[in-house]
């Protein structure tokens, strides 16, 4: 099984030998191939079921707990080189805190989620009337886990009021592929957000 | 009685005594010039020796941890859930042993046993032992059956103690840590219920300060009430509601002290089945290693450093409605393996059924619990 696009690209801003943590980790894929990749050591925080034990059975650390409760009972500031979130941000009750306590526990945060401000998602509001459904956003709008989506510009503008410094974007399609449109119209053309982001 | 024995049970299992001739010195700063040690082995060692899983008891726990003693036995042994062919404890893959503690009633030297000083039963003067004896005596056992690793030390609430201990006191024997249902130190609620157990215990007349073997009694009253107590810990409120709610035995109130609630036949129930099986002395001991368990105190009362020295990997697991030891209390121990930079997983499992989970075959336990072991064993072979 081939690697999920995004988390290629997350592996080429590790470090070699750094110490990660995975926010909603799900079966532990990631991390095991950063350890395998980079050598990282670290652990998953997940809060279902099945993913815990399907990370013990990736030899994967986890913890499991509810992000929604924050990070505090846990981890102490600079605990972690990178404090990774994927997809994960746009489901949370206080994406905004949460964003926060990354940049507390880690030297960086990764986050990536899906950009509400795409053109199909502008699309489907504008001319359809009707809230947007993707291949990244597949949910009807009254079972949907995703309570906080967002756009580019949006999360930027959060960083901004946070004090948080953004050290790298990248924007991709819902396949996860870079796109040159994207880079030239990120907050249209791109699906999917993939930020590296730090205190000021 | 089972005409034939589950195919996913270990069968029919023989306890084996192992004796030791030199003294141990013990914390309290006492010494027991010679003790015994009874012990179930499940599974085969393997040649390597090194497939071996030690398994520690909790407060009214002992050796007998899975299979029957005989054919006419009602039940089997205490974690029969976890420990057999193919389940989470897999004894097709490992050597699993399990002791009775010292200061126990089941055959290892305890209360009850000859004081080779004066030729009678301890009963009182028995010394008080610790998490740490504890610990010590197992290692005399590995020892004495040539393993110089375990793959995993694995226990429950007052079992899960003596993982921890293990983990601290002897770092390079253990590869594996499975800590469930446990805290790293009693809370005064905890020491509380303890004390009244014991109070019930010792103010009981047939007592005899102890020394009740020689008057040929046996404390029953206060026994019964000590489990009894113990029980109501050991469930949760939600449990108790499902399992009795307010049935009564006849149906109607009958205006009288009587057993008229269902869980009050339960409770006597459990109460007059264990003083058939318990020692009393055994008991206070149990609560007292309970009640002084504090690995940190040693570390400047820092976890994480007494961490520090741990080598091992953990697998930490609490059960949601656990109130003894809640899963607050396994939190604070996933945090200072965190501190300490340890390898750690931590399963919050979904349980009605309060402390007594952790003995349960509950299916998501099961699963960690498996998928775990699963990667101890593969680690051994690569």
């Amino acid at each position: 099984m081939s690697l999920r696009p995004d988390f290629a690209l997350i592996s080429e801003w590790i470090a070699p030998g750094s110490r990660v943590l995975d926010l909603g980790c799900g079966d532990g894929t990631l991390l095991r191939h950063l350890r395998e990749t980079r050598q990282v050591s670290g652990y998953g925080l997940e809060i279902d079921d099945a993913n815990i034990v399907r990370c013990l059975d990736n030899g994967v650390d986890v913890i499991q707990s509810d992000l929604n409760e924050g990070l505090s009972e846990f981890f102490d500031d600079d605990s972690f080189d990178y404090v990774i979130m994927t997809q994960t941000l746009q489901a949370m009750r206080h994406p905004d805190r949460l964003i926060e306590e990354m940049a507390r526990v880690g030297r960086e945060g990764i986050v990536t989620f899906p950009n509400m401000a795409h053109w199909k998602n502008r699309l489907q509001l504008a001319v359809g009337g009707r809230m947007p459904v993707s291949r990244v956003l597949p949910y009807a709008w009254y079972d949907t886990p995703n309570i906080h989506l967002c756009t580019l510009h949006d999360f930027e503008r959060l960083c901004e009021e946070k004090g948080l410094r953004i050290l790298e974007r990248a924007v991709v399609d819902a396949g996860h592929r870079k796109r040159r449109l994207a880079a030239l119209l990120p907050n249209l053309m791109s699906e999917i957000a993939v930020y590296r982001f730090t205190r000021a | 009685m089972p005409e034939t024995l589950p195919d996913n049970s270990v069968g029919l299992v023989t306890p084996k005594t192992q004796t030791f001739e030199t003294p141990l010195a013990l914390d309290c700063g006492r010494t027991l010039p010679r003790f015994e040690l009874i012990y179930e082995t499940y599974g085969e060692l393997n040649p390597a020796r090194d497939n071996a899983v030690l398994v520690c008891h909790a407060l009214s726990g002992d050796h007998h941890a899975a299979g029957y003693h005989s054919l006419s036995d009602r039940k089997p042994g205490w974690w029969e859930a976890a420990i057999g062919p193919g389940k989470p404890l897999d004894t097709n893959r490992f050597f699993i042993v399990a002791p009775n503690n010292l200061g126990g009633c089941k055959g290892s030297t305890g209360p009850a046993s000859i004081n080779p000083e004066t030729g009678r039963p301890y009963g009182a003067d028995f010394p008080i032992v610790t998490v740490r004896d504890w610990v010590r005596s197992q290692a005399l056992l590995a020892d004495a059956l040539g393993i110089a690793q375990w793959a995993a030390v694995v226990g429950g609430s007052l079992g899960g103690m003596q993982v921890m201990q293990w983990a601290i006191d002897l770092p390079e024997r253990l590869r594996h840590a499975v800590v469930i249902a446990a805290a790293p130190k009693l809370s005064a609620q905890n020491i509380a219920f303890n004390e009244v157990a014991r109070q019930a215990i010792m103010s009981d007349p047939d007592f005899h300060a102890g020394h009740f073997y020689e008057h040929g009694t046996v404390p029953r009253r206060g026994l019964m009430l000590a489990r009894m107590l113990g029980h109501i810990t050991y469930l949760s409120d939600s449990a108790m509601r499902e399992k009795f709610g307010r049935e009564l035995r006849e149906g109607r109130l009958n205006f009288g002290f009587d057993v008229e609630f269902q869980v009050e036949s339960y409770l006597r129930y459990q109460g007059q089945s264990f003083v058939d099986r318990f020692d009393a002395n055994t008991y206070l001991l149990m609560t007292k290693a309970l009640d002084y368990f504090d690995p940190a105190a040693e570390f400047d009362h820092d976890l994480a450093a007494a961490f520090r020295r741990a080598q091992a990997r953990f697998l930490v697991i609490s059960f949601t409605s656990d109130w003894r030891f809640s899963p607050e209390r396994s939190r604070e121990i996933v945090r200072a393996l965190l501190d300490a930079d340890r390898a750690v997983s931590y399963a919050e499992i979904e349980a009605t059924q309060g402390h007594d989970a952790f003995l349960l075959p509950i299916p998501q336990y099961m699963k960690v619990l498996g998928s775990y072991m699963r990667g101890v064993a593969a680690e051994r072979a690569s």
